[in-house]
């Protein structure tokens, strides 16, 4: 080993611990930002390193340079004016798309490895996993974004067909290895592309969040085999850590709505964001207008706010901090209740009442939360649906066994939500019709509004 | 199998057990940014994108290189912005009460 070598390799070494470092201080938010702020600087250096070793081998060719710089300059302003424009809101399918760009750059580097040095294990996994994260993550950004609809897309032989590009690749694979050339791995690459496709496109809005982790970890594990083929140990270690964490998230996830993950990829489940047709139980619901939700929330003692995608969808969280901090201003003591998979990514209903200014000292985690449930004067559901049902706690039902907020255990129920269309399970919430439950509808915003402006005028 | 894939397979499980072990601790309020951190990390694919330039000549080579350093800048370039720009939101506030 020369110098040279040894300084990159140290420099390599020095990278690949920061980017622990930087993941580790992700633990608590007084860090976090710290922490990214770290892993970014390491991966400056770790780009700079890299660099060097390319203008000393000398080899790189004036128009490969020119490739280089035209692609990292087009990438970086793309990525620079999305990151900055895009809104909270849409934070899952830009995380979506920034991966399936990763995932599709594996692929393209595992398209070189095989014509340069043919085939081998890793080049196979690198250009079969990042084909289907690329085609995957881009189907799941479209399904997020409303470009395609977000209901499973099934048609008649859609498994079979999932079957069928799976065999191929198994088959197209063996075939690379038994001296099958490019034929065979054109044959893997767009078998593995069109399963991406027909993996995602069943898969229904609400099993997003679990989805985005899965095609997470499959990036990872692409860069990780990219790693490999190139003998590059940075691109193996921060490969290996994402997929680490993507497969941990996943995991989470899917307990979190006890769900298998076979299950969720099989796909079919639930509906699409729209609102859907009224339900039978429109009978026995008790409707409350803005004064009376005003007046049950200015006298009581004890607030949880239960938030879920209909706030997200209506961008409502600004409003929703409003009244909070008008009732805590009034001597309330007001919580959020915020379940794992509330929104379309994990934590993403977090990230929301963050940008509207709720200090996470007043988020309270699912146990939490419901252990202080009997002593809550209301629980204040905005947009939630699957998460607050207590079908839930039978079995029997298409939400049976997965964790809930317990909302109906609170003295008094308000419930703000569009109709009395169903959630993704496509079943009713018998939250709606119990009996110390009222429903307020109208969108999450203008009912926010108008309950906050109710509260300073009756009671001011 | 010889000594060099060997160190890189035991650096592959080792780096994913460490992931395991660091990850598991974060708490939920910061899954969407860890998440969106982990997405930038894997932006480290740019320097795979700068290694393929080393071979590269010819159209093909060339195009290969430049669409390749294009997705994962992007990868890179977004996804600490948009993690940081999420960060910001999770500052502690006194003011407030």
């Amino acid at each position: 080993m020369t110098t040279f070598d040894l300084v990159i390799r140290l420099t390599y070494l020095a990278v690949a611990t920061c980017f622990v470092l930087g993941l580790h201080l992700m633990n608590s938010p007084a860090t976090a930002r710290r922490g990214n702020t770290l892993s970014a600087a390491a991966m400056t250096v770790a780009l700079l390193a890299t660099a060097v070793v390319l203008v000393r081998t000398g080899t790189v060719r004036p128009w490969a340079w020119a490739a280089l710089a035209a692609g990292a300059a087009l990438g970086s302003a793309a990525g620079l004016l999305l990151a900055r424009r895009v809104p909270m809101t849409a934070m899952p399918q830009l995380v979506s798309l920034f991966n399936a760009v990763g995932g599709g750059a594996a692929a393209l580097i595992g398209v070189h490895d095989h014509a340069r040095h043919g085939a081998s294990l890793p080049v196979v996994l690198e250009v079969l996993i990042g084909a289907v994260t690329f085609t995957g993550s881009l189907i799941a950004a479209g399904k997020l974004q409303g470009v395609l609809p977000g209901r499973p897309l099934l048609f008649p032989g859609a498994r079979l067909l999932t079957g069928a590009l799976a065999l191929t690749m198994v088959t197209a694979s063996i075939l690379l290895f038994t001296g099958g050339g490019d034929a065979a791995f054109v044959v893997l690459a767009v078998a593995a592309a069109a399963f991406g496709i027909s993996m995602v496109a069943p898969i229904g809005g609400a099993d997003m969040p679990v989805v985005i982790s899965l095609l997470n970890a499959f990036t990872g594990t692409a860069v990780a085999m990219a790693g490999f083929t190139l003998g590059n140990s940075v691109l193996i270690t921060a490969g290996a850590l994402v997929g680490a964490s993507g497969a941990i998230l996943t995991k989470l996830m899917a307990d979190a709505m006890n769900r298998s993950l076979t299950a969720i990829v099989a796909g079919g489940f639930g509906g699409g964001d729209g609102p859907a047709e009224a339900a039978s139980a429109q009978g026995r619901v008790r409707s409350l207008s803005a004064d009376d939700a005003a007046i049950q929330l200015a006298y009581a003692a004890d607030v949880v706010v239960i938030p879920g995608y209909g706030l997200a969808a209506a961008q409502a969280q600004h409003q929703l901090h409003e009244l909070a901090e008008l009732l805590r201003q009034r001597g309330a003591r007001v919580r959020y209740a915020v379940h794992p998979v509330a929104g379309r990514m994990p934590g993403h209903m977090n990230v929301l009442l963050a940008e509207a200014g709720v200090p996470y000292e007043q988020l309270a985690d699912l146990d939490e939360a419901n252990a202080a449930m009997p002593r809550t004067d209301v629980a204040l559901v905005v947009g939630a649906n699957d998460v607050v049902n207590p079908a839930a706690r039978r079995p029997g039902t298409a939400v049976s066994g997965m964790p809930i907020i317990d909302a109906d255990r609170a003295k008094s129920v308000i419930v703000i939500k569009r109709s009395m269309g169903h959630g993704y399970a496509g079943i009713d919430n018998e939250l709606y019709t119990g009996p110390r439950t009222g429903m307020y509808f109208a969108d999450a915003r203008r009912a926010l509004s108008e309950i906050t402006a109710a509260v300073k005028t009756l009671v001011g | 199998m010889n000594a060099l894939l060997f160190t890189d397979l035991s650096v592959f499980v080792l780096s994913l057990l460490l992931g395991f072990e660091v990850i598991g601790r974060v708490p939920t309020t910061l899954h969407t940014p860890l998440m969106s951190a982990a997405n930038a990390v894997h932006g480290i694919v740019l320097a795979g994108a700068l290694l393929i330039a080393l071979t590269a000549d010819g159209v093909l080579g060339y195009a290969l290189v430049f669409v390749t350093a294009a997705f994962a800048a992007m990868n890179v370039v977004g996804g600490y912005v948009v993690t940081d720009r999420m960060l910001e939101m999770f500052r502690p506030r006194k003011d407030t009460r």
